[in-house]
């Protein structure tokens, strides 16, 4: 595989289950090393660093959040890393609230994240990563147990990271969510890259995408279906709406 | 059709917590139904999920109030081992559910632990794994199988014990999207062919739409919408639940606000497409 990502870039990495999407960010992470050829993070050969190094730079959030909630209050979850990173007590206090109320967990801050429901939990993990500002962010599944308004509001969260410049990979089976977003996107199927692209192209090409069992968003199906059509696909509902008006 | 789920004024706090999880909550489920549980995360879903197996009260300590029924057993009433054969559930994670060493073990595993003999254990596993489609995987190790597959192996198991009524939590949030909704054909064909009662908590309504009969929306613990999918869409309430309405209905929702296009039921894609002059279905 050979795949470039340039900083500030959203990339969605979607195929079927079994494809290696996983496999391939845990080589980000450093949480896996290649077998053969090379995998840089920031210039930085994976195998010439520890995984503690690289997380200072590249933030992951796990499909499963069992995986990496483990402390006795919600606060102090978020607290974790930033104090293993040295930052001030003002600095973690600061960013600790700022990551309970992007995620809508303030009402938690005390409680255990045992007690947590599964969405809220997946967002636990995203408010830990983001509160130490990782440059690189990779989110394994982050719409699983995530109702519409918390989908919306990460969507919101995901383009404005890349607004600041920050590296997004997002791994997605949820197609509707990822659409809007209108990221790059890296279809893979059987370990290898089969195409890679803007959403706005690649989701057009409906046989590339079902051979590696991805569908279409609905409003490219809607749009490839009338007889007569705007340039580009809606990526709003009202957009078409206003066209077809 | 017969009742198999009641619920009447029901309630439940956890002991640990001081707000009520689930509360005053009416609910009535007819046998052979699909319904769709929906609503934000934290409304109460996986509480009134444990409160219909059995594992609230029996598992998890708290105040109940009001009663649930299922299959006419008080559930509160009704030992484990008996709910265990009325109400079956499947996992988001079919990992938390599969241990056996090979596909066939996996699913005779619930029917071996009943101690059912063996000439009707044959009989149950080869129909269940017929029914979910993994026939052709029985000598399989089950680690070894696809998410879709072992998803399916899961599903088998839980159909073996014939279970008048399965709880499935996400089914398909895991799955590819072509796999996602070959699970959803094979839940329905469930119903279809073994009248089996479904109720699934799913986020991604796009793919359930379709098959449901009901969708039943929770917020803070109560009841706040329960119809027909069309209905439950096209209303106005939907989107202040968090419930994701698929961006294909919001446009026919849009669109029949003007009489443009008809709102008497959901219209796919293309078949909207094919209304307003387009290639229409094929």
């Amino acid at each position: 595989m050979n795949l470039k990502v340039e900083q500030g870039e959203t990339v969605a990495i979607v195929g079927e289950n079994g494809a290696g999407k996983t496999t391939l960010v845990k080589h980000v992470t450093g949480l896996l090393k290649p077998t053969s050829g090379v995998v840089r993070v920031k210039g930085v050969e994976t195998t010439k660093a520890s995984t503690a190094q690289l997380s200072r730079s590249v933030g992951v959030a796990f499909q499963n959040p069992d995986h990496q909630l483990f402390s006795e209050s919600v606060y102090e979850e978020i607290a974790f890393a930033l104090r293993n990173f040295g930052f001030s007590p003002q600095l973690v206090e600061k960013r600790v609230t700022w990551g309970l109320e992007l995620f809508g967990l303030e009402e938690y801050r005390e409680s255990s994240p045992l007690v947590l429901s599964g969405g809220e939990k997946k967002r636990l993990t995203l408010a830990c990563i983001l509160a130490w500002d990782p440059d690189v962010v990779i989110l394994d599944e982050p719409t699983v147990g995530q109702d519409a308004i918390q989908k919306e509001r990460l969507a919101g969260t995901i383009k404005l990271l890349g607004a600041a410049g920050k590296t997004v990979v997002v791994v997605s089976h949820d197609i509707e969510f990822l659409w809007p977003i209108q990221p790059r996107v890296v279809v893979m199927k059987s370990g290898r890259i089969v195409a890679d692209g803007p959403a706005s192209t690649l989701m057009l090409q409906k046989d590339v995408l079902e051979g590696a069992r991805v569908s279409q968003p609905e409003l490219v199906t809607f749009y490839q279906e009338l007889s007569r059509r705007p340039e580009a696909p809606f990526v709003d509902p009202s957009e078409a709406e206003r066209w077809l008006k | 059709m017969a009742e198999i789920v009641r619920a009447e004024n029901y309630s439940f706090r956890y002991s640990e917590s001081k707000k009520w999880a689930v509360k005053n909550f009416d609910l009535s489920v007819r046998s052979g139904e699909i319904i769709v549980l929906a609503g934000p995360s934290g409304c109460g879903k996986s509480t009134l999920l444990r409160s219909v197996n059995g594992l609230i009260p029996h598992m998890y300590a708290g105040q109940t109030e009001g009663s649930m029924s299922v299959d006419g057993h008080v559930v509160a009433d009704t030992p484990m081992s008996v709910l265990a054969q009325e109400v079956g559930l499947l996992f988001q994670n079919p990992e938390n559910q599969i241990f056996m060493f090979s596909v066939e073990r996996d699913v005779a595993f619930g029917l071996e632990n009943l101690g059912v003999p063996r000439g009707e254990m044959r009989e149950r596993v080869d129909r269940a794994m017929r029914l979910m489609g993994v026939t052709e995987l029985a000598g399989r190790a089950p680690h070894e199988l696809s998410d879709g597959q072992k998803q399916r192996v899961a599903l088998a198991g839980v159909v073996a014990m014939n279970p008048k009524l399965i709880i499935l939590d996400e089914p398909t949030s895991l799955l590819d999207p072509k796999t996602a909704l070959e699970l959803v054909n094979q839940l329905e064909r469930l119903r279809r062919e073994n009248g089996t009662t479904l109720v699934v908590v799913e986020h991604r309504l796009d793919l359930l739409v379709t098959v449901a009969d009901r969708i039943v929306v929770m917020n803070e613990g109560t009841k706040a919408l329960d119809g027909a999918p069309r209905d439950v869409l096209f209303g106005d309430l939907a989107g202040g639940y968090g419930i994701s309405v698929p961006a294909i209905t919001r446009v026919q929702k849009l669109l029949a606000r003007d009489g443009k296009i008809s709102a008497d039921r959901l219209l796919s894609a293309r078949e909207m497409a094919g209304l307003l002059g387009g290639a229409g279905p094929r």
